[in-house]
């Protein structure tokens, strides 16, 4: 196991031994029930197609998802350099790309852990209705590929500094920038508007996984954002280490 | 072993550091002593690769830090001020990563954490979460995790920071021990934790060297006297010491005077002529610069039985003075150098001369 892997493992472990870790999938997973419960089991929730409501559930958990990630990712960097603990990393044979790679990971493995554990409630649409496991497997993989391009956006703000509150607002606005592209293109008029909806994190790119349809273009998108941004933290890391 | 070569830091516009260039021979323990801000921890921090420097170069063990800052990494182990430790890990878990993280494989960190716990003393905290450690437990935390991976040269950054005096011991008594198989650099503004554990000293002030030796040759080429401090019974003084304990009142506030009797200012102006006749025979001896008698010889001769006094010399005048006062029928009890000397010439040096 590489340094990657080393990093991979505390911080991942850091997770299920702090609070944070606990209280970022608790939040998200009662948000995500009670909106499925009004969405489809609610009794204002009326009569719609398995496959709507499938479509609707993701919505949600993209929103929430987004959420998390941005608070899951504050506390990699900022953390340790608040509480002096970079000065190990900074002065072990260890490579930036490799701290930054190893903590995305862990984050990502986490985040990914909340999210399977909302599938229970497409399960319990398909006990009720009729929809494809395509549908919900693309959806799921869309709501992790949004959750790493985040989680990236996260790492870069927490790169950034020593304060995990400025992180966090420099994460959330990096993030509802890029999520408001999408309304803005609308309200312009092109060539804006093409560059606006390209760039959307929660638009275009993310209609696709939502319907259940796979467009590889969408998938190299979200890759292409998460490895800007963990391409972005590593320098911002290399820059800082001398320092 | 270490090498710097015109070694500048800039914050800015403002000069942290340098130019400073020295050498160190491998197997060496050097003291870096300053005061706070002269830039002790921006040298450490660049000799552990954790800094760029401004301009110079640092090499360690042939190897440049900048061109092969990761082969330096592994050769250096690195103790900062506050120990790099993080609270949610339990201390068997810490030094299993800290040693992975700097490139031990799992077969070497399983056999070398129960090496180092037992080193530092902290085996019986082995499965305790370091949030709940005290600073002391911490600090043995920080140096375990530095020499985890048996490096060259290790690099303590004021090691017996925040430490009550036993802690401070046994952290002596730690650095002690490795000095036999690593190369030790050790900063500090307090004198004697230098002293005490280092084979050669480098002061600070403002960013540069200012002086470099053994203790005993800063003491012999910085100060133009040297100073012991010796207790004597003085000639005749046995004889006073009944006296003289009802002479405190004589030493002390014209108030209190109220119940000193006859006997007991004889026994003190007895007491004041035995010291006269002490001090007399020092200052016959060749070489002695000052001779200062106690405040209030009474009081010491009723609680030890002897007085001590201070003397300073050109040259090294121990034996001579010695000499001097048993022929002359005192009685000599102890002679120590004078404890703050070495501080002076650290106040000295780093231009305190206010102090």
């Amino acid at each position: 196991m590489g340094a990657t892997g080393i990093i991979f493992r505390r911080e991942f472990r850091a997770y299920t031994r702090s609070p944070i870790g606990y209280i970022v999938a608790a939040i998200v997973l009662l948000l995500d029930g009670i909106l499925f419960y009004a969405l489809a089991l609610g009794p204002g929730a009326g009569e719609r197609l398995s496959g709507e409501v499938l479509m609707r559930f993701f919505y949600n958990a993209s929103g929430l998802t987004a959420v998390a990630a941005v608070a899951l990712s504050i506390r990699l960097i900022a953390e340790e350099r608040a509480a002096g603990t970079q000065l190990l990393l900074n002065t072990s044979p260890v490579r930036d790309w490799e701290i930054v790679l190893g903590k995305f990971l862990s984050a990502l493995a986490f985040l990914s852990a909340i999210t399977v554990a909302t599938l229970y409630m497409p399960l319990l649409i398909l006990v009720n209705g009729k929809i494809a496991f395509g549908h919900i497997l693309i959806g799921y993989v869309g709501l992790t590929l949004l959750g790493a391009a985040v989680l990236a956006i996260g790492l870069f703000a927490t790169a950034l500094t020593r304060h995990q509150l400025v992180a966090a607002a420099s994460a959330s606005v990096i993030t509802g920038i890029m999520f408001l592209l999408w309304p803005l293109s609308q309200m312009v008029g092109p060539p804006l508007s093409r560059v606006f909806a390209a760039l959307a994190i929660h638009g275009r790119h993310w209609a696709g996984f939502q319907a259940g349809l796979f467009h590889l273009r969408d998938v190299v998108y979200y890759l292409a954002l998460t490895y800007f941004f963990l391409y972005a933290a590593t320098k911002v890391m290399e820059a800082k280490r001398w320092e | 072993m270490v090498h710097l070569t015109d070694v500048t830091k800039y914050y800015g516009s403002k000069r942290a550091l340098g130019p400073v260039s020295f050498e160190i021979e491998r197997g060496d323990t050097v003291g870096f002593l300053g005061l706070n801000g002269v830039g002790k921890t921006t040298l450490l921090k660049i000799l552990a690769c954790g800094l760029r420097p401004s301009s110079g170069t640092v090499s360690i063990d042939g190897l440049d830090v900048l061109d092969n800052p990761h082969d330096v990494r592994k050769r250096v182990g690195y103790l900062p001020e506050l120990p790099p430790v993080y609270g949610d890990m339990t201390v068997g878990d810490y030094l299993h990563f800290a040693g992975r993280i700097r490139g031990l494989a799992p077969g070497t960190v399983a056999r070398r954490v129960p090496e180092v716990e037992e080193y530092a003393r902290i085996t019986e905290v082995h499965d305790v979460p370091t949030r709940n450690l005290s600073q002391g437990y911490r600090q043995r935390v920080g140096v375990a995790q530095a020499i985890i991976h048996d490096p060259d040269l290790l690099i303590l950054d004021e090691p017996t920071h925040d430490l009550d005096p036993v802690q401070i011991m046994e952290m002596r008594g730690m650095i002690r021990a490795l000095k036999d198989s690593h190369t030790i650099l050790i900063s500090s503004h307090i004198l004697p934790e230098i002293s005490q554990t280092c084979d050669r000293l480098l002061i600070l002030n403002d960013g540069e060297i200012v002086a470099s030796g053994t203790e005993a040759e800063l003491g012999d080429t910085l100060l133009r006297s040297r100073g012991m401090v010796v207790t004597v019974r003085p000639r005749g003084s046995g004889d006073l010491d009944a006296a003289a304990a009802g002479g405190d009142a004589a030493d002390g506030d014209a108030a209190d005077g109220d119940a000193a009797d006859g006997s007991m200012a004889d026994g003190d102006a007895g007491l004041r002529a035995a010291l006269a006749a002490a001090e007399q025979a020092i200052r016959s001896v060749p070489g002695v610069a000052d001779v200062k008698l106690p405040d209030r010889p009474a009081r010491a001769m009723a609680a030890a039985g002897a007085v001590t006094i201070r003397v300073s010399g050109e040259a090294d005048v121990r034996a001579p003075v010695c000499r001097a006062l048993v022929e002359a029928g005192h009685d000599v009890i102890g002679l120590t150098r004078a404890e703050r000397e070495l501080e002076r010439v650290f106040v000295e040096l780093v231009g305190g001369a206010e102090a």
